[in-house]
């Protein structure tokens, strides 16, 4: 049987930042305050983190976790300062390209802050669930039936 | 998104029933025909084939007729792939966000 190799996705992702737009905003175009919420996780180590924060600018992140190395080329494809950020980026795991993808970041002010809204249209490309990543996903949704069934 | 919820709601209502789990179970070791993953079950064909259609929607179990005999597999590749994929991004940005929320809570 012939089978698809890329599957398509979109989800969104939103909060609310009891701050101005203009910090939220700050922290994406500042690469030294993007670099801590971006890229600072402990299960992560940051091999390399550069940015040019500009239409058509591009930053390019590596990381490593469970021996793997995972990288993020981005593009910036439209900015409007305190509004609106929208990226192009791809990720991709060892030597092999997982996903492209369109991101947006909307800012919205609010009486008491900023609301937040991150979309991501993904294309996720063939073969980058290997079998043990299959029995991970297997292993998981048995035990999150089992919470669900035991709550 | 609202596509992969119904699909989510479908795996777990099929996963929900013991018969179907004991499918699923003996499925795992390998493809079958339906008379015989009916056997061990001690329900009637129809309830199997029944239960089937349901594993079938939620993509977890797939069937072929090939000649007289329709067979069953399983089908992990409808799970993992999308849902696994979605998940692992989606939290990988919601742990992000909730850092940059963390930061803009410092004082500048």
């Amino acid at each position: 049987m012939k089978e698809r190799s890329v599957t398509h996705a979109t989800f969104v992702i939103e909060r609310n930042y009891p701050t101005t737009p203009q910090r939220v905003f700050g922290a994406f175009s500042d690469p030294a305050k993007k670099r801590r919420w971006f890229a600072g996780d402990e299960e992560f180590k940051v091999d390399s983190f550069e940015m040019d924060f500009r239409v058509g600018g591009s930053e390019r992140s590596s990381f490593r976790a469970r021996g793997l190395t995972c990288t993020n080329d981005t593009v910036y494809l439209d900015i409007v300062p305190d509004r609106r950020i929208v990226i192009a980026y791809t990720m991709t795991l060892g030597d092999k390209r997982i996903s492209s993808s369109q991101a947006t970041v909307e800012i919205l002010p609010r009486e008491r802050g900023s609301e937040f809204i991150f979309t991501e249209q993904a294309a996720f490309f063939e073969g980058a669930d290997g079998p043990q990543m299959r029995e991970e996903g297997w292993r998981k949704l048995l035990e999150n039936l089992a919470q669900d069934l035991t709550r | 998104m609202l596509s992969q919820r119904v699909h989510v709601d479908r795996v777990f209502h099929a996963l929900g029933d013991p018969t179907r789990r004991a499918m699923i179970e003996k499925l795992s070791e390998g493809p079958v025909s339906v008379s015989r993953l009916a056997k061990p079950l001690d329900i009637t064909l129809a309830a199997v084939v029944q239960h089937l259609q349901v594993l079938e929607k939620s993509g977890l179990v797939r069937t072929e007729k090939i000649g007289r005999v329709r067979t069953c597999r399983i089908e992990s590749k409808g799970l993992s792939v999308a849902e696994r994929w979605i998940a692992d991004r989606r939290s990988l940005w919601e742990a992000r966000f909730d850092r940059l929320g963390k930061l803009l809570a410092e004082p500048d």
